[in-house]
C-alpha cells in the first residue's frame, strides 16, 4: 500500500484507527477456515456511517482492495486478504442502536455480537431466532453477509428471514437505504435480501433493521440415542414427512459425541452411533404433543432411547455442546475441514449414507454433524494438512460430496457461503448462465472489483468428476 | 545467525507444532479473554492471535518484534482461553515456552538486568532475602514511615501499579513471629489424612496469617499437618516471566522436599502457585527420572479448599458470620488450571449468616497476574475497575479470594471505587478462620 494511501486513511479516521505493522496484518491474515492465510496490508477501525463511506470512495479512487471483517468465524475463506488491502473491522460500530417494542424490530450496528442482541431482546420478552454455533462471538454483519443459520433454522428460517432493511455503503461511497420497519414493502428489486448473503462482495452494511418476533411460551428438549447412523437419518426424514416441523433437528455421529463429551462433559452416550437432539418450542400442550409423537417416531426407527432433559439448564448443555462440534473435533487431528452439503430434507438418510461410502472409498476419517432437520450436513474431515497426498484425496472425497448433494437436487454450500473456498465449485450448482447474470450483478454494483475481490467467483471452474454408481 | 534467525530456530525446536495447529482459530475463545474485551476487541490481544503470532514467527512468515513481544507482555496469563476451547489447546504452555524463548534473546538495559536479577535469581528463590524484604516493608509499615511518605506523594516517583499496591499491603508480622513454632500440626479428633503444607514465598511471609489459619482449618478437619523444610517458592513467577530454567531448578528443589514424606495430598492456599504445581510433570518432561518423580508430586497438589469439602469440614465444626453479603471472586489458575472453583463457593454457603450472592463475570481475571500490575499497569487498573464495577453490583460486605495476587488486586480495587471501610477484600481461609472462632 502506497504511503500516501495510509496518511489519507489516518487523516479520514485519525491514526490511532489505524494498523500497518506486520503483527497487526499477521492476526487479520485468516479466518477460521483451514489452510487460508494472506496478509492484508492495512487495517481500519471506521466509527460512524461516515467514516466507512469516505474510506471506501478514497479505495475505489485507488483501486485498494477493501475486505470487511466482523470476527474472521466463516469457513469459507471469507475474510482472508488474498489480493492484500484493506481490512475493515467494526469493532467501534457495536451499538444496538433501538429496540422497537411496538414495531416489533431491532436496528443495530455491524458489529453488534449476534449472542448480545438475542440476549437484549429476550429481556424483553422478543426473540431473535438465527442462531449459528459461533454466535458468542460472530457480529451481525457478519451473519448477514453468509446469511447464517442456526440450531434453530428448521422453524424458524435463517438470517435472511429477520432482515427487513440495510443501510448500505457503496463501492462508489454512496449510502443507500434498502426496506425499512415495514412487513411489506415492494418497492422495486429486493436490493435487501440481494445484499443477505452477498459475503462483503457488493457494499458494506452500515447498520440493519431486523424482525422480532414473540419468544415460544414453552419449549422442551430431548435426546435421542441410535445404534447407527442411517437410523437417525432416517428418523430425521420420518419427523418432517409425519408433518412435524421441530424447533431444533440436530445430528451427531459417533466420533463427534465422543470429541464434543470429551470438552463438555454433559454426559452424552459414548457407545451411540448417532444422536439427534430435537427441541420443540410454543404454547405447552401443542409442544408436549409433537414430543411424545417424535419420541414415537425415534423408537419406531429404532432409536435405542429417547430422554428429556430434566431441567433447562440440561437443555441449555445440551445445546451448548452440540455448538461446540466443530471445534471439538478440532482437537483430534491438526486439520479439520468442514463442508456444508445441503440436501432437500427427504434425502437426509441417503446422503449420510453417501458420506460414509466416500469416507471408505477414499480412506478418510469424516465425521458428521449437522442442522439434520435443514438438510444441511457438515462431512468434517480430520487430517494433516502437512500430508499432501492425503490432502489431495480429501479433495477429491469433498468433489464426490458436492456432486452427490447436487445430484439429489441440493447445494454445495447450505449456511457457511462460498468465499474463496467454494468458488470453483459454484457453476456446479447455479450454471454457466447463473454465473453471467452473479458477475454482471457484481460488476453493476462494483465495476473496479474493489469489495472482497477472488470471493464468491474463482479463476476457474472445476471440472466435475463423473460420478459411477 | 542473527537474533531474529535464532527466535525462529528456538520456536521450530520448542514450540509444539501439533499445539499450535489444533488450533482451529474458531474465535470461541475471544468473549472469555480480558485483554481482548479491554483493548477494544483487538485481535492482537486475543489468544487466537497470540497463538497465530507464535505459529507465524514459527513459519518464518513474520519476526518476533517489539509488537509481537508487547502482545504477550500484555497477556495476563490467566488461562480463561483454555477450559472454553473446544479444541482443548494448552495456551499456557505455548504462552510459557514463547515467553522463555524471547527472554533469553532480548538484550535489557543495565538496570533492567538488575532489577530481574533481583526479583528472580535473588528474591523469590531465596527465603532469607524475601524474609528480608518483607521485614522492611513491615518495619516501614510499623515505624510510621508509611504515613509520612503518603503525604510527600514520594510515590508518585513509582510506576502507577506499585502506588496502587502500595496502600493495601497487608500489615506484616516480625519476623520471629512468622516463623512456625513446629514442623507437624496434629489433626483434631479423628486423623482422616496426612498433608504436606506447601508454605509459599509470599504466603508464607507477606500472608503468614492466612497461613496458619490455613493450617488450623485443615487440622480442624482432620489432617495432620506437615510442613517440609527445604521447600521454596513454586517458580510461576518466573516461569510466567519467561525464566524457564530458574522456574525448573525451583520445581526440582520442591520435589525433593516434599519427598521427605508420605503425604496424601500437598496442599497450599493460592491458587495461582496451586496450577504450577500441579503442572511440574510438564514443566519436567523430557527430563528422565524427574518426569515420574515430578508427576507423582503433581498428582498429588490440593487446594485447600478442595480438601476442607472432602473431609467434610462443615460436618465437624460450626462456622458462624455476623449477617454478612458475600460474594467470590475466582482465581484465574485456581479455576482454569485447576478447575477448582464449586468448592470455596460451597464452602462460603456453609457459613451461617453469610449471604451468598454471585457476582456476573467471577471467573473473569482482576487483572493482578503475578507481576503484571507492575508491569503493565495500564491495562490492569481498566481490568480491576471493570472487575469491581461487576462485584459491586452484589452490594458486598466482603469480597473472598483465593489467591493472594488477587487479594491485594481486590483491594487495590477498593480503594480505587472509594469503598474502603464499606467493603472487605479477605481471603478464604481468613475468613473461615473467623467463622470458626
Ligand atoms: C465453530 C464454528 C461454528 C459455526 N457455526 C455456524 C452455524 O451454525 N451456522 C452458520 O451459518 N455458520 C456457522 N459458522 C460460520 C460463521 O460463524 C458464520 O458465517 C458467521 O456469520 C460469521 O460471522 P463473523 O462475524 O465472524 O463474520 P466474518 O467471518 O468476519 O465475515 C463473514 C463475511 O461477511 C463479510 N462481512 C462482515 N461484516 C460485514 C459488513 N459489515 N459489511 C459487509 N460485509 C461484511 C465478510 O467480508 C465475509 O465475507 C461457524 C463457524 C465456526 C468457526
Ligand atoms: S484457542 Fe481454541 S477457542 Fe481459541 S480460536 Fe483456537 S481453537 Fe478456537
Ligand atoms: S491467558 Fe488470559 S489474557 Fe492471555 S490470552 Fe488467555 S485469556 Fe487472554
Amino acid at each position: 500500500m502506497k504511503p500516501e494511501i495510509l496518511e489519507q486513511l489516518k487523516q479520514l479516521i485519525g491514526k490511532e484507527h489505524v494498523q500497518s505493522s506486520s503483527a497487526s496484518r499477521l492476526v487479520y491474515s485468516y479466518d477460521a477456515t483451514p489452510g487460508y492465510q494472506s496478509m492484508p496490508d492495512a487495517i481500519a477501525v471506521p466509527g460512524s456511517t461516515e467514516e466507512v463511506a469516505a474510506i471506501v470512495k478514497m479505495c475505489n479512487e485507488n483501486r485498494v482492495p477493501i475486505i470487511p471483517r466482523g470476527s474472521g468465524t466463516n469457513l469459507c475463506g471469507g475474510t482472508c486478504p488474498t489480493s492484500g488491502g484493506l481490512v475493515l473491522l467494526f469493532t467501534r460500530m457495536k451499538s444496538i442502536l433501538e429496540i422497537d417494542e411496538e414495531n416489533l424490530t431491532a436496528t443495530v450496528q455491524p458489529g453488534v455480537i449476534t449472542k448480545s442482541l438475542i440476549d437484549a431482546v429476550e429481556e424483553r420478552g422478543l426473540f431473535y431466532p438465527p442462531d449459528p454455533s459461533s454466535m458468542k462471538i460472530s457480529t451481525i454483519g457478519g451473519n448477514i453477509n453468509e446469511n447464517s443459520g442456526g440450531l434453530r433454522g428448521l422453524k424458524y428460517g435463517v438470517t435472511k428471514d429477520y432482515v427487513l432493511g440495510l443501510e448500505v455503503v457503496l463501492p462508489n461511497g454512496s449510502i443507500i437505504k434498502t426496506g425499512g420497519k415495514l412487513a411489506k414493502d415492494v418497492a422495486g428489486y429486493d436490493l435487501t435480501k440481494l445484499m443477505v448473503g452477498s459475503e462483503g462482495t457488493l457494499g458494506i452494511v452500515t447498520e440493519a433493521t431486523l424482525k422480532l418476533i414473540p419468544i415460544p411460551e414453552s419449549k422442551q428438549t430431548m435426546l435421542a440415542v441410535f445404534d447407527s447412523m442411517e437410523r437417525a437419518a432416517e428418523a430425521v426424514s420420518s419427523i418432517i414427512a409425519h408433518h412435524i416441523i421441530p424447533a431444533t433437528l440436530e445430528f451427531m455421529d459417533k466420533p463427534t459425541i465422543k470429541a464434543v463429551e470429551n470438552f463438555a462433559k454433559v454426559g452424552l452416550p459414548l457407545n451411540a452411533e448417532a444422536v439427534l437432539l430435537i427441541e420443540q418450542d410454543g404454547e405447552e400442550a401443542a409442544v408436549s404433543k409433537d414430543m411424545k409423537k417424535m419420541q414415537v417416531i425415534c423408537q419406531e426407527r429404532g432409536a435405542i432411547s429417547v430422554e428429556a432433559a430434566k431441567t433447562p439448564l440440561q437443555a441449555e448443555n445440551l445445546r451448548t455442546a452440540r455448538r461446540t462440534a466443530l471445534s471439538a473435533l478440532a482437537r483430534l487431528k491438526p486439520t479439520t475441514i468442514l463442508e456444508d452439503a445441503t440436501v432437500p430434507r427427504s434425502k437426509v438418510a441417503e446422503m449420510v449414507h453417501a458420506i460414509n461410502e466416500t469416507a471408505l472409498r477414499f480412506n478418510l476419517t469424516i465425521c458428521t454433524f449437522g442442522h439434520a432437520g435443514d438438510g444441511n450436513l457438515h462431512p468434517t474431515c480430520l487430517t494433516d494438512a502437512r500430508d499432501k497426498e492425503e490432502m489431495e484425496r480429501v479433495e477429491l472425497a469433498f468433489e464426490a460430496i458436492f456432486e452427490k448433494a447436487v445430484s439429489l437436487g441440493g447445494t454445495i454450500t447450505g449456511e457457511h457461503g462460498v468465499g474463496e473456498m467454494k468458488a470453483p465449485y459454484l457453476e456446479w450448482k447455479v450454471g454457466s448462465a447463473g454465473i453471467e447474470i452473479m458477475r454482471a450483478v457484481k460488476q453493476t454494483f462494483d465495476s473496479n472489483n474493489i469489495m472482497n475481490p477472488n470471493k464468491i467467483f474463482g479463476k476457474d471452474t472445476r471440472k466435475r468428476l463423473v460420478v459411477k454408481s | 545467525m542473527t537474533v531474529m534467525q535464532e527466535i525462529k530456530k528456538a520456536f521450530v525446536e520448542r514450540v509444539d507444532e501439533n499445539e499450535l495447529m489444533n488450533c482451529m482459530r474458531c474465535g470461541f475463545c475471544l468473549p472469555s479473554c480480558p485483554t481482548y474485551i479491554q483493548s477494544g476487541e483487538q485481535e492482537i490481544h486475543s489468544p487466537r492471535g497470540r497463538i497465530a503470532m507464535m505459529k507465524a514467527v514459527r513459519d518464518g512468515m513474520i519476526e518476533a518484534d517489539e509488537e509481537m513481544r508487547n502482545s504477550l507482555d500484555v497477556c495476563l496469563g490467566c488461562r480463561a482461553c483454555e477450559p472454553v476451547c473446544p479444541a482443548g489447546v494448552q495456551y499456557g504452555h505455548l504462552l510459557e515456552e514463547s515467553r522463555a524463548i524471547l527472554q533469553e534473546h532480548t538484550a535489557y538495559s543495565a538496570t533492567q538486568k538488575a532489577v530481574r536479577h533481583t526479583v528472580f535469581h535473588e528474591l523469590f528463590p531465596k527465603n532469607k532475602q524475601m524474609n528480608r524484604v518483607v521485614n522492611l516493608v513491615g518495619f516501614y509499615q510499623r515505624s510510621g514511615l508509611q504515613k509520612g511518605v503518603r503525604k510527600v506523594g514520594f510515590l508518585k516517583l513509582f510506576p502507577k501499579g506499585m502506588q496502587e499496591m502500595e496502600r493495601v499491603l497487608p500489615p506484616v508480622q516480625k519476623e520471629k513471629k512468622r516463623q512456625y513454632e513446629q514442623k507437624v500440626f496434629e489433626a483434631v479428633g479423628n486423623k482422616t489424612a496426612t498433608v504436606a503444607f506447601f508454605a509459599g514465598c509470599l504466603m508464607d511471609t507477606m500472608f503468614n496469617e492466612t497461613n496458619r489459619a490455613t493450617i488450623k482449618l485443615l487440622q480442624m478437619a482432620g489432617c495432620e499437618v506437615h510442613i517440609p523444610s527445604d521447600q521454596g517458592c513454586c517458580g510461576a513467577l518466573h516461569g510466567h516471566a519467561g525464566e524457564k530454567d530458574q522456574a525448573i531448578e525451583m520445581a526440582k528443589r520442591n520435589i525433593s522436599a516434599f519427598e521427605s514424606m508420605e503425604a496424601d495430598y500437598i496442599v497450599l492456599n493460592a491458587g495461582g502457585c496451586g496450577a504450577y504445581l500441579a503442572g511440574y510433570d510438564h514443566l519436567l518432561k523430557d527430563r528422565g527420572g524427574w518426569q515420574t518423580r515430578a508427576h507423582y508430586f503433581a498428582s498429588r497438589v490440593r487446594d485447600f479448599s478442595t480438601v476442607l469439602i472432602e473431609k467434610g469440614l462443615e460436618d465437624k465444626v460450626n462456622l458462624v458470620y455476623p449477617s454478612t453479603v458475600v460474594t467470590y471472586q475466582d482465581s484465574c489458575h485456581l479455576r482454569n488450571g485447576m478447575n477448582v472453583f464449586h468448592e470455596p463457593r460451597q464452602l462460603l454457603r456453609q457459613v451461617e449468616g453469610v449471604e451468598y450472592r454471585e457476582m456476573p463475570d467471577a471467573s473473569g481475571c482482576c487483572g493482578s497476574a503475578g507481576i503484571y500490575t507492575i508491569v503493565q499497569p495500564d491495562m490492569s487498573l481498566k481490568i480491576v475497575d471493570d472487575k469491581m464495577e461487576k462485584a459491586i453490583t452484589t452490594n458486598p460486605g466482603v469480597i473472598v479470594t483465593a489467591n493472594p495476587g488477587c487479594l491485594l488486586q481486590m483491594k487495590v480495587g477498593i480503594e480505587r471505587s472509594g469503598l474502603a471501610g464499606k467493603v472487605e477484600a479477605v481471603h478464604l481461609a481468613d475468613f473461615l478462620l473467623e467463622a470458626l472462632s
